[in-house]
């Protein structure tokens, strides 16, 4: 069965499939990077329990989809997946995971860092914090993809 | 024409739900339709400066024009990864 490069999903992640497909046939490789982000249990003070993910799903795949195209504009000899799970998180769970390959590392590593900043930026994807002792939805950028300060803001933090 | 409204994380919590329906006089824009629910919802003008807004799920701009049938999504300032 093959592992859709991209994926908005209530699932459990599967870092391992996914390194399998962007790996796959790929002699001329010579890195694979992964960047997995997990739920906490602190933010800004506040003892997290657990976190629920909303998304607006069609939106959220075309947007991941977006952002593997303008990775592989910047460094096209590089391939990339991304997975991103919805719904309720405990403390520890994955909730993405992003791999890229190239014949070299600086392209995995940056690939890799420019797809999470962007994720961050125009993917329609909310977290819904439980904490002790209340509930806060987060809200990090006003998405907009046509925004060349925020994509560029992005590839400098890729390329730091 | 009737539009579908989406709206998501916040701006469901103030809605009291994430998908109602509208009749909205054509022509319409985003604009529209969003000055149409905040009349009804004033809770919800707080993320006039802040919001994204999508049309039948891909990014548009308030001044985009809406058809009948259309979904429109409004969208808080985004938290994944």
């Amino acid at each position: 069965m093959s592992v859709e490069l991209v994926a908005v999903t209530s699932e459990v992640l599967n870092l391992e499939a996914l390194t399998a497909e962007i790996s796959r046939g790929a002699s001329g490789d010579g890195a694979v990077t992964a960047f997995t982000g997990l739920v906490r249990d602190h933010n800004q003070g506040r003892r997290v329990t657990f976190l629920d993910y909303e998304a607006y799903e069609p939106l959220a795949v075309r947007a991941l989809h977006r952002i593997l195209e303008e990775a592989r504009t910047l460094w096209a000899d590089t391939r990339l997946g991304v997975h991103h799970r919805i719904g309720r998180l405990e403390i520890g769970e994955a909730s993405i995971i992003i791999v890229a390959a190239s014949p070299h590392r600086g392209h995995a590593f940056a690939a890799c860092r420019y797809t999470i900043e962007r994720v961050k930026q125009i993917v329609p994807i909310w977290k819904h914090e439980h904490f002790e002792g209340g509930e806060v939805w987060l809200e990090g950028a006003t998405a907009d993809p046509e925004d060349e300060n925020a994509r560029q803001a992005a590839y400098r933090i890729a390329c730091a | 024409m009737r539009v579908t409204v989406r709206l998501f994380a916040r701006l469901r919590d103030l809605a009291g739900t994430g998908e109602l329906t509208r009749d909205v006089s054509a022509p319409a824009t985003v604009q529209t339709v969003w000055n149409a629910l905040v009349a009804e919802m004033p809770s919800l003008l707080e993320y006039e400066r802040t919001m994204s807004v999508a049309v039948n799920a891909e990014y548009a701009r308030m001044a985009a024009s809406v058809n009948d049938g259309d979904e429109v999504a409004f969208l808080p300032p985004v938290s994944g990864g």
